[in-house]
């Protein structure tokens, strides 16, 4: 481990690679701090440049400091303007808002930093420990194994979709799924369900996929309600008295400990990321906190915002766990990830560490380097950056627009890949109407070739489904998917019934 | 019946088209060395279009019963409100996203991107001029600098009778 954590170190301290992380964390709290703009659009965004630059290790450094920039310029906007830009910084509004609002701006920014520093430095060393335990296992399994693993990575996201979107979320997948099969496949070598379209010949471009899955919607709806994005409730401009109290420091120190372990452990789970993290550690520690201290959750309560916002950094660190050492994503944004390293040839999962650690180890030490530069570098400048919030809408909606169609374009070079990124995020804005959930839908599409090569794969072993039976695991894990999917709908008939007054018979 | 069953019908009926597609116009066309193979390029396809079907039913027939729903708030987007909201100008985006995929090759990259980040503006009811030009061409150049001289991706800068 030692070994690798030189080459990591050798690798990352490139300029270049310095270069990369400071970007990412710049640009990422740049756009995280406007709110509606999700970590997987921004990323989607930036993944053309990614790809370009050519380094595998680069490009992931890039995307991964843009991933825990967005993260904390979310929380910045959580805390200044009670405008989460991230899902997953909500909960830091719940103190953060009513601290800014006392006038402990800088306070509760510093707080908010150096929590998130301490989450995603625990939450890298966790990984630096867990990933190559988790990848030496995982060399054990053979594609039967894969394929009933990435069916219960699916199941999971699935079910963690939240009560009565379980199918709904299912629904996306197999949506995914069915898209990825669209085009001539490394497989077989013959076109399906091409309708003759040369277009369609190598299929839907991953790119197109993302951005009209994420980043267009989200820019329609910044237009199309104004309200839902508005610049908070009276934003708190002064910020000062950067410092809190060494007392404060001593009450944060415990959350902070504990949020970086939980979080991290919830962050490995497929489907459930940093905003359910940083919920759940919310009313962990208010559950926790004594009777005075309980109080000040909700009005400005230090660990009520050190807890949510180690909770989600650490989080963040976690989801690459199943990317590094499977090479399944558990969320959308390690989905993105995962399509720009395959675009660059490389494929994640348990040989990464053994065949190009240089790539692997990199980005782990990279990840100390991005809280490093978003707690010494963004702390400063918060109060400058913080500016681009009042940058009117007019101005900035053409430009996400912009951007969404250049990055399709750079891909493909090709205008019809613009013409199918418009329709397909029209699509994807009907869907997010009615409430479906879309990260399934690109995490389907992105696993349906993998999932398809390991499934036809022992197939042929086995001459036959006969693989599902004779591989114990395999059907250990295709009967955890199936639980999974089950599960929540039966507990919540359960509970139906209990709240009717129905005698559930157990 | 609500949007997201309308999205679930729409589905099984897109998912019976597929499964039509795999299950009866695929495996004639497979060459005879292939079809010894245990697993077809149709296998695949085939049980996702059946397993498609019975979700896309179990979410139109609504046995996986939705959260009780709050009232729909102001801020959270619905499309039950959609009439409130500015919709035309979202549809004149669009529009405006497929002439600028239309015009993008034949009016050049330069010309193409400063109108349309001109005329976004504009349709969202920006009229400062002598802001939005020089912003818009700024852009468009530093742009344009980027993806050829540093990302080294060609784009066509002038329109197509000013040469290449």
């Amino acid at each position: 481990m030692l070994e690798g954590i030189l080459i990591g170190l050798s690798a990352a301290l490139s300029i270049q690679n310095l270069l990369m992380v400071i970007a990412g964390c710049l640009i990422g709290t740049f756009i995280g701090m406007l709110p509606g703009l999700g970590p997987m659009s921004i990323i989607a965004i930036m993944i053309p440049v990614a790809i370009t630059l050519g380094d595998p290790a680069a490009a992931l450094i890039l995307l991964a400091g843009v991933y825990y920039g967005a993260i904390f310029g979310g929380s910045t906007s959580s805390i200044l303007l009670n405008a989460p830009g991230v899902a997953g910084t909500v909960a830091s509004s719940f103190d953060g808002y009513p601290m800014a609002r006392s006038g402990q701006a800088g306070k509760a920014l510093t707080i908010a930093a150096v929590s998130s520093f301490a989450g995603g430095t625990i939450g890298a060393i966790l990984l630096m420990i867990f990933a190559p335990a988790l990848s030496s296992v995982a060399l054990l399994f053979h594609s039967a194994e894969y394929f009933a693993l990435m069916v219960v990575g699916l199941s999971a996201i699935a079910a963690f979709a939240g009560t009565g979107q379980v199918f709904k979320a299912l629904m996306m997948t197999i949506l995914g799924l069915i898209l990825a099969t669209v085009g001539e496949g490394a497989l077989f070598n013959m076109p399906r369900f091409t309708m003759g379209l040369m277009d369609l010949q190598s299929g839907i471009s991953f790119i197109t996929l993302a951005m009209a899955m994420f980043a267009l919607p989200e820019a329609l709806f910044l237009v199309l309600n104004p309200a839902g994005s508005a610049q908070g409730s009276g934003g708190t401009n002064k910020i000062s008295g950067l410092r809190f109290s060494r007392a404060e420091g001593r009450a944060m120190t415990p959350v902070i400990g504990r949020q970086s372990v939980q979080g991290f452990f919830i962050g490995v789970l497929p489907g459930a990321g940093a905003t359910i993290a940083s919920f759940l550690g919310y009313a962990v520690e208010r559950n926790l906190a004594n009777k005075d201290e309980q109080a000040q959750f909700g009005k400005g309560s230090v660990k009520g915002l050190a807890a949510p916002e180690c909770a989600n950094n650490a989080a963040c660190t976690g989801s690459f766990v199943p990317l590094l050492t499977l090479g399944i994503p558990g969320s959308g944004t390690t989905a993105i990830l995962l399509g720009a390293l395959i675009a660059l040839n490389v494929t994640p999962g348990p040989r990464l560490m053994t065949d190009t650690p240089e790539i692997f180890w990199a980005v782990i030490i990279s990840m100390f380097i991005g809280n490093l530069v978003l707690l010494v570098l963004n702390l400063p400048l918060i109060p400058y950056i913080a500016k681009i919030l009042s940058i009117p809408r007019n101005f900035l909606i053409p430009f996400i627009l912009f951007f969404t169609l250049m990055g399709a374009y750079i891909g493909q070079n090709n205008a019809t890949e613009l013409l199918m990124l418009v329709g397909l995020g029209v699509i994807a804005t009907i869907f997010r109407f009615a409430d479906y959930p879309l990260a399934p839908l690109l995490i389907g599409f992105i696993l349906g070739t993998m999932l398809e090569d390991n499934f036809a794969r022992s197939m042929q072993l086995y001459r036959g489904v006969g693989f599902i039976l004779e591989r114990p695991m395999t059907l250990g894990l295709l009967v955890l998917a199936l639980a999974l999917v089950l599960l929540p709908s039966y507990r919540a008939r359960r509970a139906r019934k209990r709240a009717e007054g129905v005698a559930d018979g157990d | 019946m609500a949007l997201d069953r309308w999205i679930a019908l729409v589905f099984v009926v897109f998912c019976l088209v597929y499964g039509y597609a795999a299950f009866f116009t695929m495996d004639q066309l497979l060459p005879p060395f292939m079809q010894r193979n245990p697993v077809w390029p149709s296998s695949f396809p085939k049980i996702l279009s059946v397993v498609g079907v019975i979700v896309g039913l179990v979410v139109l027939t609504g046995l996986e019963k939705p959260e009780k729903d709050a009232a729909p708030s102001a801020d959270k987007i619905n499309y039950r409100r959609l009439h409130e909201y500015n919709l035309g100008q979202a549809l004149l985006l669009l529009g405006l996203m497929v002439l600028y995929a239309l015009m993008l090759r034949t009016a050049g990259f330069l010309l193409a991107t400063t109108v349309f980040l001109v005329a976004g503006s504009v349709i969202l009811g920006e009229r400062k001029w002598h802001i939005m030009l020089p912003v818009a061409i700024l852009a468009t150049g530093a742009v344009w600098y980027l993806v050829q001289e540093v990302l080294g991706i060609f784009l066509r800068p002038f329109p197509f009778f000013m040469g290449t």
